[in-house]
């Protein structure tokens, strides 16, 4: 599998950053600090959540003044778009649970 | 082999575990630990047992995956077949001691590459996220 896929499967793994993504794609550009009040997150967790994105390129960045402006870049999930990469996502999702429950099984 | 290539591909996902092999292994095969990361499930690890894997039904898909176990060597490598909406697709798990723990190597292979069997895929949806996602790539063209 190719190196960005991976990425993209890590990234929108976690629900948070998923949320984030999604929240971009549908209001369009939004600062830091807007997405900080919308989600019960403090603000250096979003800029970490915001670095896995970028780092997978599913988003952009713009700087203003003292304000970073955030944008989604959709066509970044095209790899997605087939059968192997859906099931890319399934199973980096269930080994998400998978070692979740390992953690647990040592109680 | 070349061959084989153009008309399956393969999935592979790899992860260092830090966890010991026959504890993970555990979760790989014990049917009431499958279920809880995986599917539910009918699972027993013995070469030739047919199960299913049970999730969620969502629309054009009863989510069921018709399943045989393929192989099983302990705490070192499972295999079952993994058969969904007319597609048979392989499922094989390879766990290698480490320092640390384990290493895990699943590769789901058999996937058809033609086009048309990607657009079935496309409809059935594992999660409705998957489902958002595929809004989303759609929106593109």
């Amino acid at each position: 599998m190719q190196a960005v896929e991976s990425d993209i499967f890590r990234a929108l793994a976690d629900p948070t950053r998923r949320a984030i993504f999604e929240r971009l794609t549908r209001k369009g550009e939004q600062t830091v600090h807007a997405l900080t009040g919308s989600f019960d997150v403090s603000q250096p967790a979003i800029s970490k959540h915001l670095t896995v994105l970028k780092r997978a390129k599913l988003v952009r960045h713009r700087r203003e003044g003292r304000e970073t402006h955030y944008t989604a870049r959709p066509q970044s999930l095209a790899p997605l778009a087939d059968w192997v990469s859906r099931y890319g996502v399934f199973w980096n999702e269930r080994f998400d649970r998978l070692e979740n429950l390992l953690e647990r099984m040592d109680k | 082999m070349t061959e084989s290539v153009a008309i399956t591909r393969t999935l592979t996902i790899e992860r260092e575990l830090p966890h010991p092999p026959e504890k993970v292994w555990r979760a790989l095969t014990e049917s009431s630990l499958i279920q809880e990361w995986l599917m539910g499930n009918d699972f027993q690890p013995e070469v030739g047992h047919r199960f299913k894997f049970r999730s969620t039904p969502v629309p054009n898909w009863d989510g069921v995956i018709d399943s045989q176990v393929l192989v099983v060597e302990p705490v070192s490598r499972l295999s079952y077949s993994w058969g969904t909406m007319g597609m048979e697709s392989v499922v094989t798990w390879t766990l290698t001691p480490t320092a640390s723990g384990t290493h895990v190597r699943m590769e789901h292979s058999g996937f058809p590459s033609e086009e048309s069997a990607s657009y079935k895929g496309a409809k059935y949806g594992w999660t409705n996220f998957i489902g958002k996602l595929e809004n989303v790539v759609g929106g593109l063209d």
